[in-house]
């Protein structure tokens, strides 16, 4: 059991040496891509005061935020308060931007979370369906459906789920996490339970295809092998077959896809958030990008990337708990 | 008459071909096994012996049923008796016969060895495979290992201990001896001698036909898909004077101990099969009765032999 806990221990640290290393590089290239950019802080700030200012003004505000020092010296700065908790004020929101990517976060992460739960556990049974009955017609008809949804844009997918279920039927909320006319206090789990159906059905239908034809793969490698066949000569029945060693052999893959997932994950929010007006991260990136907020964008390119390590970092995990051949070795 | 009550699993004229599918045009068949005769008595020991590619793998999961699906088989096969169907086939499988398969491979490596032993029946015979373990002088502890953490040897005794464990009257043994140290090989064969003195029939498929020789009861000697000739095994280890095919003949003469004499040609592959006799193209003797037509399975001095000119 100690072993167990000092190699979780040794492969956390190692891990985390290198999440710490590539996010350094991420905080360096996206620096650099907004320095490069014709992005002009000063100006954004200018326009959010919403009132004219003169150029004497112009220039104290740009000495006052440090625009005229080298690059590298902001970038220094910039980190320097990354260390000590303070990403800065966003200039589109006028708050901390920890502050702003925390709220965002917490919605985000309710529809990423039914999302992610939602596509591995369609995809991960339709593709135990496709495998089970390969190249027969349950088979053909899903693998078809798969490849259309993979093909599909998720903002076209999310305005047609809209237009029906919305807009047609009279369903589902048009947009955001809870209803109009509200006080946040006064909404309840229901109503944002409501809201968060359609976003999470669009950004889940654009994964779970993955996911489904990865598992069918897999399941047809385990059908064809040895030990399957041997557990045929045994008398076992196809469907003790995939519960006894279909499930157990593709089981580690697929979670691995599913951790492994988290980046795409990300990336459709932005389209999905947008699409349902959604006040999560993902809409929250879109309008940084657009207003050219710089600490706010740089805040969550520097969030996400995170977001993605810790996904890995818990498929790297989980690989070492589940696999017995990984385990045993290592112990 | 009296023969087919006893033996317990009879093949006859059994053809198993695979449906090819040939670059973009068409089909077709290639066949792998033909015209295949064998059969097993309770208590004794066949040794099924050719070389590589000859198809002996496949006679198995023909025999329990479990081909690929674009497989073919033809001819007759009984089990006690009975036409041998595949309703049959499926409720004899794993109960009342069993495979010893050939390697580790065939165990599933996510799953421990206890667990994978007792099957998938319920009740688990947990009691009765630790009783087994003791007796084929497995570790306790081996019950909680996974396939991948056991010695050779080990291995081979988790092997044979699936099908003991299922109480199968007929064993089909699937090269359970390549890899293995001389020693080994005796004692996993020795573990087989064993069943057939319990009343089961073994069918040990190898290639390796010296150990093949020396242990079974009766030898079946395999070329290109099908049984050649079918003798007593005590007349491969007294002599090519004892044997009936040109081709079993030549087997003898290849052993080292014998001369290490190999003849000319190879063996044809499925898809490439002579019209006539299998062996023609190779046997010193064939005339042209031979290149024509099948000779068929004849009884020639206590053995089948499937030759025009055997004696």
């Amino acid at each position: 059991m100690n072993h167990t806990i000092a190699r979780l221990f040794r492969s956390f640290l190692s891990y985390g040496l290198k999440i710490i290393s590539l996010l350094l590089a991420v905080s360096i290239i996206a620096f650099a891509l907004i320095c490069a950019s014709p992005i002009d802080p000063v100006q954004q700030y200018i326009l959010g005061l919403g009132t004219a200012v003169s150029p004497e003004r112009r220039a104290a505000i740009a000495e006052y935020w440090g625009v005229n020092q080298p690059p590298v010296t902001r970038y220094f700065h910039w980190l320097n308060n990354l260390l000590h908790g303070d990403l800065g004020e966003s200039a589109l929101y006028r708050r901390p931007v920890a502050q702003i990517i925390g709220e965002r976060f917490a919605n985000s992460l309710a529809l990423m979370v039914c999302a992610w739960a939602l596509a591995g556990l369609l995809g991960f049974s339709l593709g135990c369906v496709m495998g089970m009955y390969r190249d027969r017609w349950p088979d053909r008809i899903l693998k078809k459906i798969c490849y259309l949804l993979s093909s599909v844009p998720t903002f076209w997918l999310g305005l047609l789920l809209l237009l029906v279920f919305s807009v047609t039927l009279g369903w589902f909320p048009v947009g955001f996490s809870s209803p109009i006319g509200v006080l946040a206090e006064n909404v309840t789990f229901w109503q944002r339970l409501h809201h968060l159906i359609l976003p999470a059905l669009t950004l889940s239908l654009m994964s779970f295809s993955s996911i489904a034809l990865h598992t069918r793969q897999k399941l047809i490698d385990v059908l064809n092998s040895e030990y399957v066949l041997f557990a045929r000569a045994r008398g076992e029945s196809p469907a003790s077959v995939l519960r006894r060693h279909g499930i157990r052999n593709i089981l580690l893959p697929a979670l691995t896809l599913q951790f492994a997932s988290f980046a795409e994950l990300f990336g459709g929010s932005v389209l999905a958030e947008n699409v349902f007006s959604y006040p999560g991260l993902g809409s929250a990136v879109a309008a940084a990008g657009l207003n050219s907020d710089v600490p706010l964008l740089l805040g969550v390119t520097i969030f996400s990337a995170l977001f993605v390590c810790v996904g890995n970092l818990i498929a790297n995990l989980l690989y070492g708990v589940i696999d017995p051949q990984i385990r045993e070795v290592n112990s | 008459m009296d023969a087919k009550t006893e033996s317990l699993l009879e093949i006859h004229d059994l053809s198993v071909s695979f449906r090819m599918y040939d670059h973009a045009l068409g089909q077709r068949d290639l066949q792998v096994i033909s015209d295949l005769h064998l059969t097993v008595k309770p208590g004794e020991i066949v040794a099924v012996a050719g070389s590589s590619g000859s198809g002996k793998s496949l006679l198995a999961s023909a025999i329990l049923g479990i081909l690929p699906d674009n497989a073919t088989v033809k001819g007759h096969l009984h089990y006690k008796g009975q036409q041998l169907t595949s309703q049959l086939q499926s409720k004899i499988r794993g109960s009342e016969v069993a495979l010893v398969p050939q390697s580790i491979s065939y165990l599933d490596p996510l799953m421990k060895v206890g667990r994978q032993v007792d099957g998938w029946k319920k009740p688990r015979p947990t009691e009765k495979r630790r009783g087994l373990f003791r007796r084929l002088a497995l570790p306790e502890q081996t019950e909680n290992l996974y396939p991948f953490q056991l010695s050779g040897g080990m291995a081979r005794r988790v092997l044979v201990s699936t099908a003991l464990i299922s109480d199968a009257e007929l064993i089909i043994a699937d090269e359970p001896t390549p890899g293995m140290s001389l020693d080994q090989a005796l004692e996993a064969l020795q573990m087989f001698r064993e069943m057939a003195k319990e009343g089961k029939a073994v069918i040990l498929i190898t290639h390796d036909i010296d150990l093949a020789f020396q242990f079974a009861d009766r030898v079946a000697v395999f070329y290109a898909g099908t049984t050649v000739e079918t003798a007593p095994a005590a007349d491969f280890r007294s002599g090519p004077q004892a044997l009936r095919h040109p081709y079993s003949k030549a087997l003898w003469h290849a052993l080292p101990q014998n001369g290490f004499q190999p003849i000319d040609g190879f063996q044809p592959y499925a898809g490439n099969l002579p019209k006539g006799c299998l062996f023609a193209p190779r046997c010193p003797y064939a005339t042209a009765q031979c290149r024509e037509s099948v000779p068929p399975m004849e009884t020639v001095r206590g053995g089948e032999v499937r030759c025009f000119h055997a004696t």
